[in-house]
């Protein structure tokens, strides 16, 4: 039925109604971030949907992985051998070079850096959003993921948590422009902070003294300061150190390490017990009926 | 909603939401048309007592928790761009294929600049003119999302 007279708000009155709802949402989402917790479930409500917009890629993954030659899978398998090898007799070394530095900074009394815990998981999306660089992956809060936990691929850092789901969770990218990291350089320890710059391969370093000590090539690792990294995983080489000397800042920048730009499999880190957002919140007298989180983690 | 085969219109626009977010190499990534406001065009064109500036708000917010963004940025630059379909949908129904792709692109180039707009706002973003990409791509797709949905229309006979 198409009614010659309409019935309900006219379209000016529902264009006030809705930017009004948007001004409020964008208001306490942004100012004054009271949408943690809605997230959380807002995030659980779409997952469905970004498993279901996924499937395309996953199929033609699956053709890929499926279609491959004896030849090939041969040429990979040996590679992988000698690879093993190599990693065999470095993790050999490993074992060693853990317990004396245990027993160094025991010596020493220093804390004793506690076993970080490892997750693997799996990129479903990346944003189409120009503005932002996010990835979700198919780990959730059921997993054991918390907000503000460290991930990595297998070159480099790539990014921590931002907001949890049940079932899958948003990951912010070291490129992100609000996004930065405490580092340091691998060569000399000197410190500085990596700041996101919105483009795929570029970090930005503010306040770089003149007299710093940093050479295009150096390797940036995290300092560990900020709390949110682990310390001394790669994060970025440098790519370009400018000489204006009549500058107050030197210009510095640099590459990431990880690849940003194709993403596929990842490594979430974890050092403190995970906390489940979901979860009731508990009182401090009766902290023994909190809920058990069962977590998948790979030592 | 429900009514006269009502679902199929929340089915094809819950197909633009997948496609507006699943995965796509960069360089083709740029280009990634805006499939959720040319639905939406479409749906307020034709059947404008069935989808409104609330419906467009609604999908918008759904597009701001996919995409990440702060929540409000997308739904309020949907509602603008099809406050103005409401506004004049006798007269575009009207015109040529062509003039309505074009005005399409007018639309998606204010969408993306509101969206810019209210990002810079919050946050230190630059412009850059790859943003605008989509435009492009938006006015293209359009005579063929129309067929499509017009034959879907019809074939379901929604009302």
């Amino acid at each position: 039925m198409n009614p010659i007279f309409k019935h309900g708000p006219s379209p000016l009155h529902r264009l006030m109604l809705v930017l009004f709802c948007s001004a409020l949402l964008i208001f306490f989402d942004y100012k004054m971030a009271s949408f943690e917790s809605a997230r959380g479930y807002l995030q659980s409500l779409v997952s469905p949907l970004q498993y279901l917009a996924n499937t395309p890629k996953q199929l033609m993954t699956w053709a890929s992985t499926n279609l491959t030659t004896r030849q090939q899978l041969m040429t990979e398998n040996q590679q992988y051998r000698l690879n093993e090898l190599t990693f065999q007799e470095e993790a050999m070394q490993l074992v060693i070079l853990k317990q004396e530095n245990e027993r160094l900074r025991s010596l020493l009394a220093s804390p004793l850096r506690s076993e970080i815990k490892k997750m693997v998981a799996e990129v479903i999306s990346v944003d189409s959003d120009p503005y932002t660089h996010q990835v979700v992956i198919n780990r959730g809060a059921s997993d054991g993921v918390y907000e503000g936990q460290a991930v990595l691929d297998a070159l480099g850092t790539v990014g921590q948590i931002l907001h949890v789901g049940q079932t899958s969770s948003r990951v912010i990218l070291i490129t992100d422009i609000s996004h930065a990291v405490p580092v340091r350089v691998q060569r000399n320890g000197l410190r500085l902070l990596a700041s996101g710059s919105g483009q795929i391969d570029r970090l930005i370093h503010n306040f770089v003294p003149q007299s710093a000590d940093v050479k295009v090539g150096d390797l940036l690792v995290t300092s560990g300061l900020g709390g949110k990294y682990p310390e001394g995983y790669p994060v970025a080489e440098v790519s370009f150190v400018s000489n204006d000397e009549s500058r107050e800042f030197v210009r510095v920048y640099s590459t990431p390490v990880a690849q940003i730009d194709r993403l596929r499999y990842l490594l979430l880190l974890s050092e403190k017990e995970p906390q489940n957002i979901f979860a009731p919140k508990v009182q401090e007298e009766n902290s023994s009926s909190s809920v058990k989180i069962p977590t998948k983690v790979i030592n | 909603m429900f009514a006269h085969n009502g679902i199929i219109i929340l089915l094809t626009l819950l197909i633009a939401l997948m496609a507006s977010i699943m995965p796509m190499p960069l360089s083709a990534d740029a280009f990634r048309p805006d499939w959720v406001l040319i639905v939406l065009i479409y749906w307020c064109m034709a059947l404008p007592g069935r989808v409104n500036i609330i419906t467009a708000w609604v999908m918008g917010f759904l597009l701001d928790v996919l995409l990440g963004s702060v929540l409000g940025v997308h739904a309020a630059a949907m509602a603008i761009s099809i406050y103005i379909i409401i506004g004049n949908h006798q007269k575009i129904r009207n015109f040529s294929i062509w003039q309505q792709a074009l005005i399409t692109g007018v639309l998606a180039a204010l969408y993306h600049l509101v969206v810019f707009w209210l990002q810079r706002f919050l946050i230190d973003v630059v412009f850059l003119p790859s943003y605008l990409y989509p435009v492009i791509t938006t006015i293209v797709l359009w005579p063929w999302v129309f067929y499509l949905l017009r034959k879907i229309r019809r074939n379901f006979s929604i009302k």
